[in-house]
């Protein structure tokens, strides 16, 4: 007599694939999924609750925490919240500070994503590759601000540091180098057919169930929906650049590698016309007065980071810390949809549908 | 070796047990000193594509003394065993995973001279004993008593299912050329033509069902890193865990000399450079078949559980018989 039995396995929280402490409690019928929990919170800090005792710009550091690998478009959405509410003017040199440093982020982002992915996929090489490229736009960022990972590096009005002499130069020069090796990404890895193989078809959902679930960046672009805030809701100056969406069709995750290997394309794009239009010089910091109390009221920013919609709600009642702050954390909010994508998969496709949602678990649990 | 068959012929005693002993330890070190090696040359290899520099503190500027660093450190580690282990099972899991490796080395001929056992069927004797590992990795994967470890046994069993086939069939078109199963006889075969350009269908099915009997990427589906932990052997620590790495190192040495007789001509030069010893020649072969497993390993992703059945039922098999078929209509037709 055979008997069959489902088995319960706890996939994390120190599993190398799930990206930090993140737990799944999956049944399993030999190799098939039958059900998938995510258990999350392993990682929570309070950040929000933490930020009502804090002042405006002691909260900015916490950001840095909270989406670890792209932490300046953190700094900037708490930033641009405040700045909205108070009606603050930001002066033109720190705008473009902070695009080119948002778009450094996301590039840098882009590529531990890339890096792990294949690493979960089951090839080591790519991954010593993605961060040779990542360490020069670290060390980019660390000549800005002088960190690598938790840059801490805007401030309500503007940016805290000038770029350095010969810092936009560096920049420069990194566009064309980095879109030499984008090109050596493809060449790898992209028409691979054992990858090809690997996530065709793998992960798939439709645009009605990605709206349904509220995804956003990559995740939902995936799907064909061409909706990215910098176009779409420009903030800042990015009505300024000339820059594409990149689109996928299938839903699957490989439509999720191409577009975020596109997006990588386009940030270079902005990169290389912020360069372009960088402003001789100029104030770094706007009129900001010393004691940030902004006026009564509510306000809600979204912006467009590298994980997708990332949004900041500040209820204020004029004094110098927030009556309550909430982030929309778009790790968060993408996860959702991994109990539904995992059901009827097997273990191989669920590192694979997991690593492809792009998830960071600082972000995740807030 | 004359005498080698006359003791192999002689009746068993105390005395020619010890002779056993004895001459099958300079093979041993041979091995052990490869498996040193490879594992120095795999990580330097794959640090060089990888834009790393590998081992690099340890004996010197190469590493040299690395590899003997680690062995040191894992017999001195802690011999873990989980509670619920079964224990018989777990402790005699590596040893079944282990010996045969060691036992597929006496049919190899390294040259002319220098083989352990003749056999008539040698290359029979290879495929089956080394398909014995496989036992020994669903045992590890059973008794350890994790769900993980338990999920690498499993697909280990199916994968030699659906690779030991193509593996055996892809040699059927050797031994129709070759008319022998004798390794030494194939090697002599080959003296003008190696059979790589003879059955090339043959030769790449039986790299690939290779790559997946030594559990390598793209099929380290057993181990797979980053599903399934380490699979088998995630409950293993100290020497028993160094008892399914050596196997895995020793079968890379195994295949590979397997794939330098069979294919590439064994000891025999190329036309015209006879005057290089035949060693050379048998160790230059092996180790381009050597480099192109860790090549592999440092550029290909891995396969999926599904992928690998329907590729080894749906296409190698089919290649393999094709490869059969066609093999034997020209041996017809032009020999």
């Amino acid at each position: 007599m055979i008997r069959t039995e489902e088995m319960l396995l706890n996939v994390g929280p120190q599993h190398p694939s799930t990206h930090g402490v993140f737990r799944l409690v999956v049944k399993v019928d030999g190799e098939i999924i039958k059900e998938a929990t995510p258990v999350i919170g392993y990682l929570h800090r309070g950040t929000e609750k933490l930020a009502e005792d804090l002042q405006y710009t002691q909260i900015i550091p916490y950001t840095d925490r909270m989406d670890y690998l792209s932490a300046m478009t953190n700094n900037y959405v708490i930033c641009h919240a405040v700045e909205t509410l108070m009606d603050l003017e930001v002066p033109e040199r720190a705008e473009y500070l902070r695009i080119i440093a948002m778009e450094l982020g996301r590039i840098a982002s882009h590529l531990v994503w890339y890096g792990t992915y294949l690493m979960d996929i089951g090839t080591t090489s790519p991954f010593l590759y993605a961060f040779r490229e990542r360490e020069m736009i670290i060390n980019l960022l660390n000549e800005l601000c002088g960190a690598r990972l938790t840059f801490n590096y805007m401030r309500i009005g503007g940016v805290k540091w000038d770029a350095p002499e010969g810092w936009i130069d560096k920049v420069r020069e990194f566009i064309p180098y980095m879109r030499e090796q984008l090109d050596g990404y493809h060449e790898f890895v992209t028409g691979n057919e054992i990858f090809l193989n690997r996530v065709k078809g793998v992960g798939q959902y439709t645009q009605e169930e990605a709206i349904q679930y509220s995804l956003s960046g990559a995740n939902l672009r995936c799907t064909g929906i061409a909706y990215d805030l910098r176009k779409a809701e420009p903030y800042s100056i990015y009505h300024r650049f000339e820059f594409d969406i990149p689109v996928g069709e299938t839903g699957d995750a490989w439509a999720r590698y191409q577009c975020r290997m596109a997006e990588m394309a386009e940030s270079l794009k902005i990169l290389e016309q912020a360069v372009e239009q960088f402003p001789e010089d100029g104030k770094i910091m706007g009129k900001v007065p010393r004691i940030i109390k902004p006026p009564k009221g509510e306000v809600y920013v979204r912006i467009e980071s590298p994980r997708g919609e990332i949004g900041c709600y500040i209820a204020s009642e004029g004094k110098k810390t927030p009556y309550r702050l909430k982030f929309r954390r778009p790790s968060f909010y993408n996860l959702q949809i991994l109990p539904k994508l995992l059901e009827g998969e097997n273990m191989a496709n669920l590192i694979a549908i997991l690593g492809g949602v792009d998830i960071v678990l600082g972000e995740v649990d807030g | 070796m004359e005498w080698v068959s006359g003791l192999l012929a002689s009746e068993p005693s105390s005395s020619n047990f010890f002779t056993y002993i004895f001459i099958s330890l300079p093979l041993l070190s041979v091995v052990l000193g490869f498996v040193t090696y490879a594992i120095l040359a795999e990580r330097k290899v794959l640090g060089y594509i990888q834009l790393r520099y590998g081992p690099n503190r340890t004996g010197g500027k190469f590493g040299l003394l690395q590899t003997v660093a680690d062995v040191l450190k894992l017999l001195i580690k802690e011999d873990t065993r989980p509670k619920q282990a079964d224990r018989p099972l777990f402790w005699l899991a590596p040893i079944i995973a282990f010996v045969p490796s060691f036992m597929v080395l006496s049919a190899i001929p390294f040259t002319e001279s220098v083989v352990f056992a003749n056999f008539g069927v040698g290359l029979l004797y290879f495929i089956a004993v080394s398909g014995l590992t496989t036992i020994g990795i669903l045992t590890a994967g059973w008794a350890s008593n994790n769900k993980y470890a338990l999920m690498g046994g499993m697909r280990s069993a199916a994968q030699m299912i659906s690779y030991e086939i193509p593996l055996l069939m892809s040699l059927v078109g050797v031994v129709l050329f070759s008319g022998s199963m004798n390794l030494i006889e194939i090697v002599e075969q080959q003296q003008y033509v190696p059979y790589i350009l003879v059955q090339p269908i043959g030769f790449i099915i039986f790299v690939i069902a290779a790559t997946a009997e030594l559990n390598r990427i793209p099929f380290d589906l057993p181990e797979a890193e980053s599903e399934l932990i380490a699979g088998y052997h995630v409950e293993y620590s100290g020497f028993r865990f160094a008892f399914f790495m050596l196997a895995e190192y020793v079968y890379l040495f195994a295949m590979s000399a397997l794939i330098t007789v069979l294919f590439l001509g064994g000891w025999q030069p190329i036309p015209g450079l006879g005057f290089i010893p035949d060693f050379v020649w048998f160790a230059i072969k092996f180790s381009i078949v050597v480099y192109m497993f860790m090549w592999i390993r440092a550029t290909w992703p891995r396969l999926r559980a599904d992928q690998l059945m329907e590729f080894g039922w749906k296409i190698l098999l089919p290649a393999a018989m094709a490869n059969i078929f066609l093999s034997a209509i020209v041996k017809e037709l032009f020999f």
